[in-house]
C-alpha cells in the first residue's frame, strides 16, 4: 500500500524529516506517536502533498507510484485521505455540498459516473450513523462554528463517505473531550477493513485504547526512533518521551 | 510567490464565451452626434413629438455638462463623435412580426447565447424581450400577458402606443438633467423594455430582457422602464452579452423603476458584457444608471446583480423610499479579474417614514483589476425610525488586485439606525488545500469557495438565472486562483 523510503524533507530550509522508513500494508493500522516537533505533521503534510514542504531526498510509493508527484487532488482521487487537524472553514458552502463534489471527484477518477441524489442521500445518512450526527449537519456551513468535536467527527464522515484506501489521522483526537473521543475512535474502527490502511498520528497513548493499532512507531528528530506493537504505547505512557532520545539508533522492531 | 497563488492566477484566465460576431446586414447611421442625428433617430423610430422634444432638450443639456471624474476608474477620453448611435439588423419593413419574420440568423443567436426565443422552447415561466444593438428584435409572450393587461414590449413601441403612460413615466426616475450619461442616453437611447402591471395584478411569468451588443464601433443606448402600479407584483431580468473586439465600446443605459402602493419589483441582472483581454484591449465601457423610486407606501424593490463584465463598471442602482413603510434591498456580486474595472454601488434615499433597507454587496478581485464598492445612505429630516443594514465583503484572490470601499452615511433624523459591516478577506490556502485534499482541482476548489462567498445573493436570483450565475462565476475566475 505506502512505502516510506528514506524521506527528508524541509520547511523554509530546515530539515524536519531526516530519514524515515516505514511500510504500510493494506489493513494495517499503524500509529505514529513523538513529541511535540518531532515531524509528526510534517510528515503527514508531505504524504497529502501540502504547499510548502520540500522532499530533498528519499521517496514514497503507494500503490505502486511515486506518489510525491502527483498534486494533492490526485492522491485524495486515488484514495490517500487526510484527516486534519485543523479542519477548515468554507463559509457559504453546505457541507453535504462539499461531501458530493468531493465523492464525485473521486467517482470521476474512477471512470463512474456522478453519483445519483437518492443513492447519495442514503448513503450520507447510513455514514452519519457511525460518528452519530444529527442531518442538520449536512445544511450547515463547512466547519462554520462546529465545536471541536463536531469538526472531529465531520472529518472521521467524509473518510466515511469517500472510503479511501490510505487514511492519515493528524491528531484527531487532540481537543476532544472523552464522550466525543470515543465517538470518533468507534467511527474509526467501524472503517477498518482489509483493503484499507490507517495511519494515526497522535501525542498521547489514549485514542490507542479505542483504536488497537498493528504497530507502533516512535517518531523523534525527524526519524523514527523505534517501532513494537501496541504495548510500546503504553511503554510510552507511562515513561514519556525523553527515554526515546537516549534509545540506540535504528532499534526496530 | 507560491505554487498555489501562481495557479489562482492561471485559473483566472478565461475563455469569454460569447465573444463571438452574428453576420448580418444592419443600417447603421453613421459615427457622429447632432441634433439631426437625434432627428434621424426620432424620425427612424416614428415617434411623437413629446419625445423628439424631450430628447432634444436632453442633448441640450448634456452639452454643457462634464463626464464625471469621481469614480476610482481611468480610462481615455471617450470621443463621441466616433461612436454610430443607431444601429439595426435591416428588416423588410417596420411594425410587429411574429416570430416567424425574425431573421433566422438571430434566432440561431441568441440560441448560441443559450435564449432561445421559440416560446415552444423556452422553459414556460420566462418571457423574453430580445435587443439587438439599438431595437428590439422579438418580445415573446407579449399577447398572453396581454390577457392579464400587462404591458410587456419593446419601449419604441410603448412610445407609440401607450404615450400617456410613457409620457407620464419617463424620466421621473432619473431626470435627463440627473448625470452626464444619462442625459446622453436621453437624447439618444434606442430600445429597451417597457413593462406596465396594472393594480392587484401578479405578473405569472418571470419578464426577461436579453441585451446584445454586435456591430462594431457602435453603443448601446437602452432605455428601460418598469411601472407596477397597487399591489402588482414583477420579477424581471436581464442578460447582457457582446463579442470580442478590440475597441472599447460604450453602453450607457438608463433603467427607472416605478413601484406604487405595496407593489413589489425584483430586478435582477447578469451582467457579462466582453471583459476585454487579459492585458484590457477592448472591453465594454458600462456606464448604467439604475434608480427605483418606492412611490407608495409599504412598496418594495429589490435589486439583484450579479457583474462579471465589462472593461468598466459604473453603475449604482437605487432605491428612493418615499412611501412610508417602503422596502429597498441592493443585492451585489461583482467580480473583477485581469484588467477590469468596477465601481459599483447603491443609494439608499430615506425619505419616508418606517423605511428600511438592506445592501448585501460581495466584490471579489482577482489579477491586476481593481473594485470598490461605492454606496451612499441618506435618511432624510422626516424620515422617522429609517433603518438600514449593510454589508459589504470583498475578497482578494493574489497579490496584485485592488479591493476599495467607498460607504456614505448622512443622517439627518435622529431615530434613524445604520449599521455598516464589512470584511476583506483572501481564499485562503488553507481553504484551497482542504478542497484539493478531498479530491476537487483547483478551479472547483475556487469555484465552490467563490460561490459560498456569494451564497447570500445568489440566492435571491430566479432558480434558473442563479444556476447560470454560478456558472458565470466559475467562468470568469477561470485561469485565477491566490
Amino acid at each position: 500500500m505506502l512505502e516510506i523510503k528514506n524521506l527528508h524533507a524541509s520547511v523554509e530550509g530546515k530539515e524536519i524529516l531526516r530519514g524515515i522508513n516505514m511500510t504500510v500494508n493494506p489493513g494495517e493500522v499503524h500509529a505514529i506517536m513523538g513529541p511535540n516537533g518531532a515531524g509528526k505533521s510534517t510528515l503527514s503534510n508531505v504524504l497529502a502533498g501540502r504547499d510548502g514542504y520540500e522532499v530533498t531526498q528519499g521517496e514514497v510509493i503507494y500503490k505502486g507510484e511515486n506518489l510525491l508527484e502527483l498534486e494533492p487532488e490526485e492522491r485524495a482521487q486515488r484514495g490517500v485521505f487526510l484527516a486534519f487537524q485543523y479542519p477548515v472553514e468554507i463559509p457559504g458552502v453546505s457541507n453535504i455540498y462539499l461531501l458530493k463534489a468531493a465523492l464525485n471527484a473521486v467517482r470521476k477518477y474512477q471512470g463512474l459516473d456522478e453519483v445519483d441524489a437518492i443513492d447519495f442521500l442514503n448513503l450520507v445518512r447510513d455514514r452519519m450513523k457511525l460518528v452519530k450526527m444529527d442531518e442538520q449537519f449536512l445544511h450547515r456551513n463547512v466547519n462554520e462554528g462546529f465545536s471541536g468535536g463536531e469538526k472531529k467527527r465531520n472529518e472521521i464522515l467524509q473518510m466515511a463517505v469517500l472510503e479511501p484506501a490510505l487514511a492519515i489521522l493528524d491528531e484527531t483526537d487532540s481537543g476532544l473531550d472523552i464522550d466525543a473521543l470515543r465517538v470518533v475512535a468507534e467511527g474509526v474502527s467501524a472503517l477498518r477493513a482489509e483493503d484499507r490502511s490507517i495511519v494515526m498520528i497522535t501525542h498521547y497513548q489514549r485514542l490507542l485504547d479505542h483504536i488497537v493499532p498493528d504497530f507502533v512507531h516512535v517518531l523523534s528528530e525527524g526519524k523514527i526512533v523505534k517501532s513494537g506493537d501496541k504495548e510500546l504505547a503504553k511503554e510510552l505512557e507511562k515513561s514519556g518521551y525523553s527515554w526515546v532520545h537516549d534509545a540506540p539508533e535504528g532499534q526496530t522492531a | 510567490m507560491t505554487d498555489q497563488s501562481q495557479q489562482l492566477e492561471s485559473i483566472t484566465q478565461r475563455e469569454y464565451k460569447a465573444g463571438f460576431v452574428t453576420d448580418i446586414e444592419a443600417e447603421s447611421l453613421p459615427p457622429g452626434l447632432s441634433e439631426d442625428v437625434i432627428r434621424e433617430i426620432s424620425r427612424i423610430k416614428g415617434e411623437p413629438e413629446f419625445m423628439l422634444e424631450w430628447r432634444l432638450k436632453a442633448y441640450r443639456h448634456w452639452l454643457t455638462m462634464d463626464t464625471p471624474e469621481w469614480a476610482h476608474v481611468h480610462y481615455p477620453e471617450i470621443d463621441y463623435q466616433q461612436i454610430s448611435y443607431y444601429s439595426a439588423p435591416k428588416k423588410k419593413d417596420d411594425g410587429p412580426k411574429s416570430l416567424d419574420e425574425v431573421d433566422p440568423e438571430l434566432l440561431r443567436t441568441y440560441e448560441k447565447l443559450g435564449v432561445p426565443l421559440d416560446e415552444r422552447a423556452r422553459l414556460a415561466g420566462v418571457a423574453v424581450d430580445a435587443v439587438f444593438d439599438s431595437v428590439s428584435v422579438a418580445s415573446t409572450f407579449q399577447d398572453k400577458l396581454a390577457e392579464e393587461g400587462i404591458i410587456f414590449m419593446p419601449i419604441s413601441q410603448a412610445v407609440k402606443e401607450h404615450p400617456e403612460l410613457v409620457e407620464k413615466y419617463l424620466g421621473s426616475v432619473v431626470p435627463y438633467k440627473d448625470n452626464y450619461y444619462a442625459a446622453l442616453n436621453s437624447a439618444v437611447f434606442s430600445d429597451g423594455s417597457f413593462v406596465y402591471i396594472p393594480k392587484g395584478v401578479r405578473c405569472p411569468m418571470e419578464l426577461s430582457t436579453y441585451f446584445r451588443i454586435n456591430a462594431a464601433n457602435t453603443g448601446q443606448f437602452e432605455r428601460t422602464l418598469i411601472i407596477a402600479d397597487d399591489d402588482a407584483y414583477v420579477s424581471y431580468l436581464e442578460g447582457c452579452t457582446a463579442p470580442m473586439r478590440d475597441e472599447n465600446q460604450l453602453h450607457a443605459a438608463v433603467v427607472e423603476l416605478v413601484a406604487l402602493d405595496r407593489a413589489e419589483i425584483k430586478y435582477s441582472t447578469v451582467q457579462n458584457w466582453y471583459p476585454g483581454d487579459e492585458n484590457g484591449k477592448g472591453g465594454i465601457y458600462n456606464f448604467v444608471t439604475k434608480r427605483a423610486a418606492c412611490r407608495g407606501e409599504s412598496s418594495k424593490v429589490s435589486w439583484t446583480q450579479v457583474e462579471t463584465g465589462s472593461a468598466i463598471t459604473w453603475k449604482y442602482p437605487s432605491v428612493v423610499l418615499q412611501g412610508d413603510n417602503s422596502i429597498g434591498e441592493f443585492y451585489s456580486v461583482a467580480v473583477t479579474n485581469n484588467m477590469q474595472q468596477a465601481d459599483t454601488g447603491t443609494k439608499m434615499i430615506h425619505l419616508g417614514k418606517n423605511t428600511s433597507s438592506t445592501i448585501i454587496s460581495k466584490g471579489i478581485s482577482a489579477g491586476r483589476s481593481q473594485n470598490a464598492y461605492r454606496g451612499l445612505v441618506r435618511v432624510g429630516p422626516n424620515a422617522e425610525n429609517a433603518r438600514n443594514y449593510t454589508e459589504c465583503d470583498s475578497l482578494l484572490m493574489g497579490d496584485k488586485c485592488g479591493a476599495h470601499t467607498f460607504p456614505y452615511i448622512e443622517v439627518k433624523n435622529p431615530t434613524a439606525k445604520v449599521e455598516h459591516e464589512a470584511s476583506t478577506s483572501k481564499i485562503s490556502e488553507d481553504q484551497l488545500f482542504y478542497c484539493k485534499q478531498r479530491g476537487l482541482d483547483a478551479e472547483d476548489a475556487v469555484s465552490m469557495i467563490v460561490n459560498g462567498f456569494c451564497k447570500q445573493v445568489i440566492r435571491e436570483l430566479p432558480m434558473e438565472f442563479a444556476v447560470e450565475a454560478q456558472n458565470l462565476l466559475g467562468l470568469s475566475l477561470e485561469g485565477s486562483v491566490g
